[in-house]
């Protein structure tokens, strides 16, 4: 597949940044989106040039780190899957892809497509813990019973990889649904309980402080996902934050 | 309260909770509204009831309260949204994952409040301060207006659009979701829409053409 791209290229943090055009050729639809980036790279560095700057690590899926903004949505046109899964296949020979990092006031640009995530660290250390018994007694994990469906939600809102696509898809940049689900899998296991209501407290307050926008329920959120995490949560989080502030 | 309402998600809580007290009330204007049909007598009374009791009299300020707070805390709600992303995407594909209503509920809400502003003239300040012998006749005479009636149209086809997304929205905001009953809700609010755009727009062509 011959394909052209437009790339985001910023130096740093500093400088404004542009889109600019490439040609790659040679690509195989059984390549991954990253694969492709890399081809472009070798391409690039044969020339002399400075490579495209971008986020990965496990390339299978699981560890959040790969991001970019893909024709206009976040991981690209597929459901379900981060950028390191999307297949060059999607695409079509001579298609124009355009490559932009995710945007938002709390993802600033480090470097071309490159962003910094850590606030999404930042809200996870306000309240995303639980207490637990470190003295040598340790309970049996199995003492304490725990409904089916409850675990099965917990692990549903746990499989949030902490990729920030749910950020760079909301028209609001907001973090709802990355902070639902991490304040979801604790509110559904007895666990959670004790810290409850500082948690869903603690994290809201650090989002809003991070700059992300507020959520309006567009659903956008849960359409780019690739782990599937849903709007229920957010309903969770909202009753959550209701609850710890009735008292 | 005021670390409540500093909260995105407490803001968000205020927004809900007066957009289903304006829900409320729209079922209880169009009510009033479906009296046209009536005749003057039963409109004019109806009317009456409405500028003379005295819980409406109450509930008018609650009303005027609850339209400011909605109002204020969307456009607020609406400037930090765009704050939250100074450097915008060169290509974006929005409607690949979310309803046209729902990312413009801003500028469909802006739009009712124009309508809002030109109804209180028309109407509210021409009953309660104007020279006005029959309701009835002041409504029905607007009405033959064809530019007043495909403005009033068009009006409630934006609010039905507003309502469309914002009924099933409201109920997200205040963590009324659940999977068992969402579509439930999410089709009431569609029904709804309908009733409101269609409700307020028949009796409107109806009286144009009557
Ligand atoms: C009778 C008139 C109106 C009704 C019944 C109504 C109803 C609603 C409802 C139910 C929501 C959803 C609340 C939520 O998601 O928590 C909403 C949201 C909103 N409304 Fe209104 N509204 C009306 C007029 C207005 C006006 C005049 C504005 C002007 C600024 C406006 C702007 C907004 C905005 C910006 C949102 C936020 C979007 C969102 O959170 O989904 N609305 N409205
Ligand atoms: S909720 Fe989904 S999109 Fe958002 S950070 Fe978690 S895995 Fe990524
Ligand atoms: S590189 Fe780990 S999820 Fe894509």
């Amino acid at each position: 597949m011959n394909l052209t791209l437009l790339i985001w290229r910023q130096k740093d943090a500093r400088d404004k940044g542009k889109m600019v055009k490439y040609q790659v050729s040679g690509i195989s639809e059984h390549m991954s989106f990253l694969e492709m980036l890399d081809v472009l790279n070798e391409d690039l560095v044969n020339k002399n040039e400075e490579p495209v700057a971008f986020d990965h690590d496990c390339r299978e899926g699981i560890c959040g780190m790969c991001s970019l903004q893909i024709n206009g949505e976040a991981h690209g046109p597929d459901r379900r899957i981060t950028t390191c899964q999307l297949h060059m296949r999607t695409f079509k020979d001579g298609d124009t892809i355009y490559i932009e990092p995710f945007r938002s006031k709390a993802f600033p640009v480090i470097k071309d497509l490159i962003v910094d995530r850590t606030s999404f660290e930042r809200i996870q250390q306000a309240g995303g813990f639980i207490s637990v018994n470190t003295s040598g007694n340790t309970q049996d994990a199995n003492g304490i019973l725990i409904g089916k469906e409850e675990a099965d939600m917990a692990m549903d809102s746990a499989t949030c990889i902490g990729c920030g696509a749910c950020v760079a898809t909301c028209k609001n940049s907001s973090a709802m649904l990355f902070v639902s689900a991490k304040v979801s899998q604790y509110a559904l296991l007895p666990q959670g309980r004790i810290e409850a209501k500082d948690r869903v407290k603690n994290m809201i307050h650090q989002m809003d402080l991070e700059g992300f926008g507020n959520c309006t329920n567009t659903g956008a959120c849960e359409v780019e996902c690739p782990k599937g995490i849903s709007l229920e949560n957010i309903a969770r989080l909202n009753r959550e934050f209701l609850k710890a502030s009735v008292k | 309260m005021s670390g409540f309402s500093s909260s995105s998600v407490g803001r968000k809580v205020i927004m809900s909770l007066s957009g289903l007290f304006l829900i409320t009330f729209l079922l209880v204007h169009l009510g009033v509204n479906l009296t046209l049909f009536g005749g003057p007598e039963l409109f004019n009374s109806a009317s009456h009831f409405m500028a003379t009791n005295l819980v409406i009299q109450v509930m008018q300020y609650v009303l005027a309260a609850g339209f400011i707070l909605h109002i204020i805390m969307g456009i607020n709600l609406e400037l930090k949204n765009r704050a939250a992303r100074p450097v915008k995407y060169v290509k974006n594909n929005p409607a690949a994952n979310s309803g046209w209503a729902s990312r413009n509920m801003i500028y469909t809400g802006l739009l009712i409040l124009l309508f809002i502003i030109l109804h209180l003239k028309d109407f509210f300040v021409e009953i309660k301060f104007g020279e006005v012998t029959s309701d009835y006749d002041l409504v029905t005479q607007l009405f033959k207006n064809p530019i007043y009636v495909i403005i009033y149209v068009f009006a409630f086809i934006l609010l039905g659009i507003h309502l469309s997304h914002g009924f099933q929205s409201a109920f997200t905001s205040i963590g009324a979701r659940k999977p068992k009953y969402y579509s439930c809700v999410k089709n009431l609010g569609i029904a709804y829409s309908y009733l409101i755009a269609l409700g307020f727009s028949i009796i409107a062509i109806y009286f144009y053409f009557a």
